[in-house]
């Protein structure tokens, strides 16, 4: 099976292994801004699983410890967030970008001293099984990291569909007014929420320095943290086009690659850019369906809450 | 008094005093309630009756004083527990959530729902039980003001409480819907159930309540059988003094300012009422007045008379001229002025200061802006006029428009529109939330503009409000206005059936 | 228990104090995290923020100063006015790119020639191309509703992708001998942009950002747009009232920051850079925001931020020689500083009060 001297079936299991850390950095960020919380700061949590994951993979030897310490990472970015957001009440806007940028700074930081190492290999999950013809590559042939962000999109819509926790976190993010007046803890919920979204990016940032790469660079997540941003809107805040999302962005990235390898005559720096203008697209079109209600977003997305009693 | 039969007091309240700064919201304030008693709060807007029913709801603790329910000390720390203790609300402002459906919204006002499929059931059971039909699955944001409120009493009901509270209920009933909220609540009480009612509409207090505790300034200042008074003694006790009535002077009104004709616009907002095919004049001289429960079109036909909604431009005429493709600072050059309802956020920028919020709507019509320059001075000047032609207390015009009452913030914005000399006034809620004597003196202004020769439209959802000070009253209906009638003549039913009836309630099933 | 309860109007005491206090912590947490490095706290705080200014060779120094503030300020003008009413261009590196690529392929255009109209056309040419490149996250806004911030963002990217394509491509210099990047523009003087008054610093890019700073006080100030875009940020429904356009508005506030920011790239790039190449870009776009909020988006706060973060520049790199910090560490205190700045924010809004727990 090959399309232009494109392997299909390599090219769908590259696809899941390329959009994996951009659905987990969407997923988690779903989870936040479906409690109320625009968090713009995914970038800077990513980058900072990214080095955490990475710093700790290669001191202990373990990947697993390394994704463990990527997600302990991202969620104490997003923490920070939530006490600058929550507690001290400031602009998400400004803020996000904010921890964006000190991501970006002290990534760099950390990750002094550790260019050019090799990261311990994550290894396949189903070993052998992988070598089967086709499903082999798609369904069997990924490490667990890939399964894991499968399920953690699968129990994400699960817990915000069926559960009394996932209905009290879209009230707090529908009118956190109505949900105070009604008892519930909203800042509690939001700071919950926003904590799930960091160790999700920190875990997405990981993937990239320790799978997908696999070394350290400076700035290494290059804007895959704001397409997990484009991919929620992309969404409509629904957990399973979050999938599809970010398997489109995958297959646009992955045969992006092929097509600079392939030689083509596309200076390879206008085919960079294909992910990128991709994601405009991708919004241009999701906006042009009018209505916030249509799209899906939650009423409260980004608003201050301040309860004055 | 109907009930269990046995007088038993349910809820005492003694002593309690809470204070923010700069207010002391409630002080010393003891009253109780028996069961089975349907127990009037009355008092005007800041009289503190909202801060004491939330303190009984476990939203705000008490600086001082203590409550019981049934003999036992009550402090509830938040709302759960208050509701553990059979003590349940129904807000003014519904705490109610859009996007998700009846089901779910009800299950989020519960502490321990059952599954989906089962409270789906008991709404439908408990909702025909008491009259007030639902659907489970309908989104909220889809309903009307009325089932919205159904809603939220369903969602009391379903958790047995003992007393209910409802904050102002009727503000969004027609008077058909209104009789139909009565007689459940009539039948609640029957059932043993107190009812905490609050309000500041007298002759509803006489109709429904047993008895009444009456705030002013954080006080009770009295405690009386609401029936055994008159409407005015009420008044007077909830007031604190007596109120003269606007006076009017009948003058022939002269030629047409405004002619709308086959208006429709979209609402901006998702879950907003689209104007249809509204009809509508006013002569220079008279008052309009357009009534209709909250929801049904009333910020939108605001929006498209102000400007901010464009509309064909012979949709809109002010004195004969097309004007409904422009924009609002054309309109404004062309005679027309407008106030909206939400007076902190779009009448005035919150954080602005008083001049600043002067030139907002001034800038056109008062010349305060020259080749894109603003001229402070002149601005200024504006802003220090309408502060004292129109009695705003304020320390300053340098104040921040949200530092001030809501009552001097309303008189300072419908003062910055009827300074200007317009042809047109439109307002949309002049007095909502405002102490009486202020809502006296905006009336009063009101009149005395259009006495002046300005036409003017008054939306507004107090009835006693637009009887009083409107020549024709029409109302809105899910975005259609009815025929215009001379208010002379008009009945009480009357008026609610141009409101749309009851909104297809029906009439509580006579289970007591 | 501290509770937060709102002023009714903003303190303009903690508003000018917030700034200052937040630049006391970021030291102190600075600090903390150089001596985590190992490195002497003090040293490296005085490297930054004493030696460049009062040290040896602050003569030098001082106008490198004016050389990394000119750009700052001049981006964050224009994104200060975007920010006050909510319009959020975070994408001023990608204009900034755009408009260096553009003001440089117009001068190399006329390579060798020399007329007068050369570096007038460039400037010209750096403007429209940065507008044009904020015209499009506008154009989609405006027409299809989709948030700026991402679309801007992305821009960016694309943006340094072309930057790269044309150091290889289209604008390498064909006597480079194949090394990626343009002609150098400071040996060409029709298209360069000098140093006006030697030893100052002082170019053309930074003669802008003054005139910039002046005319953002007084359009704000005096001007009836100015009151508009802060109406807007406030309270768009009463914006709206006042009849402001939010698309109209939109188209200009993203413009005006596009432009400056492609101006900013175009001064950059005929001086102090010199030079179209892969990184010729050292993020000044993001900085600038970083500058506005710290100039509490009001003119003359941003010229004393844009100094204030070009100083860090500077002592970074100077602290970099003499203590071997690495250059990302400062990138990491300016991401602090904005943090302090943002959360200190909280005490010029509300009050905080002490209240006692009721059992």
């Amino acid at each position: 099976m090959s399309l232009g001297g494109i392997d299909l079936v390599v090219l769908i299991a590259s696809l899941m292994v390329a959009s994996t850390p951009i659905m987990l950095a969407a997923i988690g960020e779903l989870v936040a801004e479906k409690a109320g919380s625009l968090n713009l700061g995914v970038e800077g949590m990513m980058i900072i699983g990214a080095i955490c994951g990475f710093i700790a993979a290669v001191e202990t030897g373990s990947p697993v410890l390394g994704f463990v310490a990527a997600a302990a990472g991202g969620a104490v970015m997003a923490l920070l967030f939530a006490f600058m957001t929550q507690v001290l009440l400031s602009n998400q806007v400004a803020t996000g970008l904010a921890l964006t940028l000190f991501g970006l700074g002290l990534s760099s930081l950390l990750g002094q001293g550790y260019n050019g190492i090799k990261p311990p290999p994550t290894p396949k999950l189903f070993g052998s099984l992988g070598d089967l013809p086709v499903v082999g590559p798609i369904v069997f042939g990924h490490n667990w990291v890939v399964y894991l962000s499968l399920i953690l999109v699968a129990g994400t819509w699960a817990v915000l569909k069926y559960t009394r926790a996932g209905l009290v976190l879209r009230a707090v993010g529908e009118n956190h007014d109505a949900a105070h007046a009604l008892g519930y803890r909203v800042r509690t919920v939001r700071t919950l929420a926003l904590m799930y979204g960091g160790a999700c990016a920190g875990v997405g940032g990981a993937y990239l320095s320790l799978v997908r790469v696999p070394q350290w660079t400076e700035g290494m997540t290059a804007g895959a943290g704001w397409i997990a941003l484009a991919i929620v809107v992309f969404a409509s805040w629904k957990p399973w086009r979050v999938l599809l999302g970010a398997y489109i962005f995958g297959g646009v990235t992955v045969l992006q690659l092929r097509l600079q390898a392939a030689g083509i005559a596309i200076p390879v720096q206008i085919l960079s850019t294909a992910p990128y203008l991709i994601t405009i697209l991708v919004l241009v079109i999701m906006s042009a369906r009018r209505g916030r209600a249509a799209q899906g977003a939650p009423a409260s997305l980004g608003r201050v809450f301040h309860a004055s009693h | 008094m109907t009930g269990t039969g046995t007088e038993q007091v349910l809820l005492t309240v003694e002593g309690i005093t809470k204070a923010y700064p700069g207010v002391v919201a409630n002080s010393n304030v003891s009253f109780r309630i028996m069961e089975g008693e349907v127990h009037a709060l009355l008092g005007e807007n800041g009289a503190g009756k909202s801060t004491l029913v939330k303190m009984i709801y476990g939203l705000v603790k008490p600086d001082t004083g203590r409550m019981t329910l049934r003999g036992q000390a009550y402090t509830p720390a938040e709302p759960r527990a208050a509701r553990a203790s059979g003590v349940a609300m129904v807000f003014q402002h519904f705490s109610l959530f859009e996007a998700l459906n009846v089901a779910e919204n009800v299950a989020l006002g519960m502490e321990n729902p059952p599954p989906q499929g089962e409270l789906s059931a008991r709404i439908r059971q408990v909702s025909e039980e008491y009259g007030l039909p639902l659907d489970p699955s309908r989104l909220v944001g889809d309903l009307s003001a009325g089932e919205r409120q159904r809603v939220e009493i369903i969602r009391c009901l379903l958790q047995e409480p003992k007393l209910l509270i409802m904050d102002e209920p009727t503000s969004v009933l027609t008077p058909q819907e209104v009789d139909i909220l009565f007689t459940t609540l009539r039948q609640l009480s029957a059932e043993g159930r107190a009812i905490l009612y609050i309000s500041h509409k007298l002759e509803e207090i006489r109709t429904l309540c047993d008895e009444a505790t009456i705030l002013r300034r954080g006080k009770v200042v009295a405690t009386c059988t609401p029936r055994e008074k008159s409407a005015r003694e009420l008044a007077e006790l909830m007031v604190g003094e007596t109120l003269t009535p606007p006076a009017r002077t009948g003058k022939a009104p002269g030629p047409v300012a405004l002619d709308v004709t086959g208006l429709s616009v979209n609402s901006p907002n998702p879950f907003g009422t689209s104007l249809k095919n509204v009809h509508l004049t006013v002569q220079r001289g008279e008052i309009l007045g357009i009534a209709g429960v909250a929801g049904n079109g009333q910020d939108e036909l605001l929006l498209a008379l102000s400007g901010e909604l464009k509309s064909d431009s012979d949709a809109v005429k002010i004195d004969g001229r097309g004007v409904g493709h422009l924009g609002p600072n054309a309109r404004r050059a062309a005679g027309l002025v407008a106030a909206p309802e939400e007076r902190l956020g779009h009448a005035a920028a919150p954080d602005m200061s008083l001049t600043e919020n002067a030139l907002l709507s001034g800038a056109i019509r008062k010349g305060l802006v020259k080749h894109g320059m603003i001229d402070w001075v002149r601005t200024k000047t504006f802003a220090e006029g309408i502060v004292k032609a129109f009695d705003v207390r304020t320390p300053g015009v340098g104040t921040a428009a949200r530092a001030l009452s809501g009552g001097n913030l309303q008189k300072f914005v419908i003062g910055r529109e009827l300074s200007q000399d317009p042809a047109v006034i439109v307002v949309n809620q002049p007095t909502w939330g405002v102490d009486a004597s202020a809502a006296a003196a905006i009336r009063q202004a009101l009149i005395d503009r259009a006495a002046a020769g300005a036409a003017v439209i008054v939306i507004s959802q107090d009835l006693d409000e637009l009887l009083e000070i409107a020549d024709r009253f029409c109302a809105l209906n899910g975005g259609r206005l009815s025929a215009p009638r001379p208010v002379q003549g008009l009945t009480v039913d009357e008026i609610g059936l141009m409101m749309g009836g009851s909104h297809g309630m029906e009439v509580a099933h006579a289970h007591a | 228990m501290l509770t937060l309860e709102k002023r009714p109007s903003p303190s303009r005491f903690w508003a000018g104090v917030t700034p200052i206090l937040a630049v006391i912590l970021t030291m102190i947490a600075g600090g903390i995290l150089f001596a985590a490095m190992g490195k002497d706290p003090v040293e490296a705080i005085l490297d930054i923020f004493w030696q460049p200014l009062f040290g040896d060779n602050a003569d030098y120094f001082r106008a490198q100063l004016l050389v990394k503030a000119g750009p700052l300020v001049l981006i964050a003008v224009g994104l200060s006015l975007g920010f006050r009413a909510s319009i959020w261009n975070i994408g001023a590196e990608g204009q900034y790119i755009i408009g260096a690529i553009c003001g440089a392929a117009v001068g190399l255009a006329f390579y060798p020639a020399d007329h007068w109209y050369i570096f007038p056309l460039m400037v010209i040419a750096g403007a429209l191309g940065g507008w044009a490149w904020a015209m499009i996250p506008a154009l989609l806004k405006n027409v299809f509703g989709t948030n700026e911030i991402l679309v801007s963002l992305m821009l960016v990217y694309v943006a340094e992708n072309i930057q790269s394509w044309m150091a290889f491509g289209p604008l390498r210099n064909p006597e480079g001998m194949g090394f990626p990047g343009s002609r150098n523009l400071q040996q060409y003087p029709a298209a360069s942009n000098p140093e006006l008054i030697p030893n100052t610093g002082i170019h053309w890019g930074v003669v802008a950002a003054a005139v910039a700073a002046v005319l953002a006080y007084i359009l704000l100030k005096k001007h009836i747009l100015g009151f508009q875009i802060r109406v807007a940020g406030q309270a768009p429904r009463a914006a709206r009232f006042a009849g402001v356009d939010p698309k109209h508005l939109f188209t200009i506030c993203m413009g005006i920051s596009g432009a400056l920011a492609g101006l900013a790239g175009l001064f950059e790039v005929s001086g102090p850079s010199g030079q179209i190449s892969t990184n010729f870009n050292v993020g000044y776009g993001f900085t600038a925001i970083i500058v506005a909020y710290l100039g509490r988006l009001h003119p003359i706060g941003i010229v004393l931020a844009g100094l204030l973060l070009a100083l860090t520049y500077i002592g970074g790199e100077l602290a970099q020689l003499s203590l071997g910090l690495p250059s990302a560490a400062i990138q990491a205190f300016q991401g602090m500083l904005l943090f302090f700045l943002l959360g200190l924010d909280v005490l010029s809004n509300y009050r905080i009060r002490v209240k006692e727990t009721r059992k």
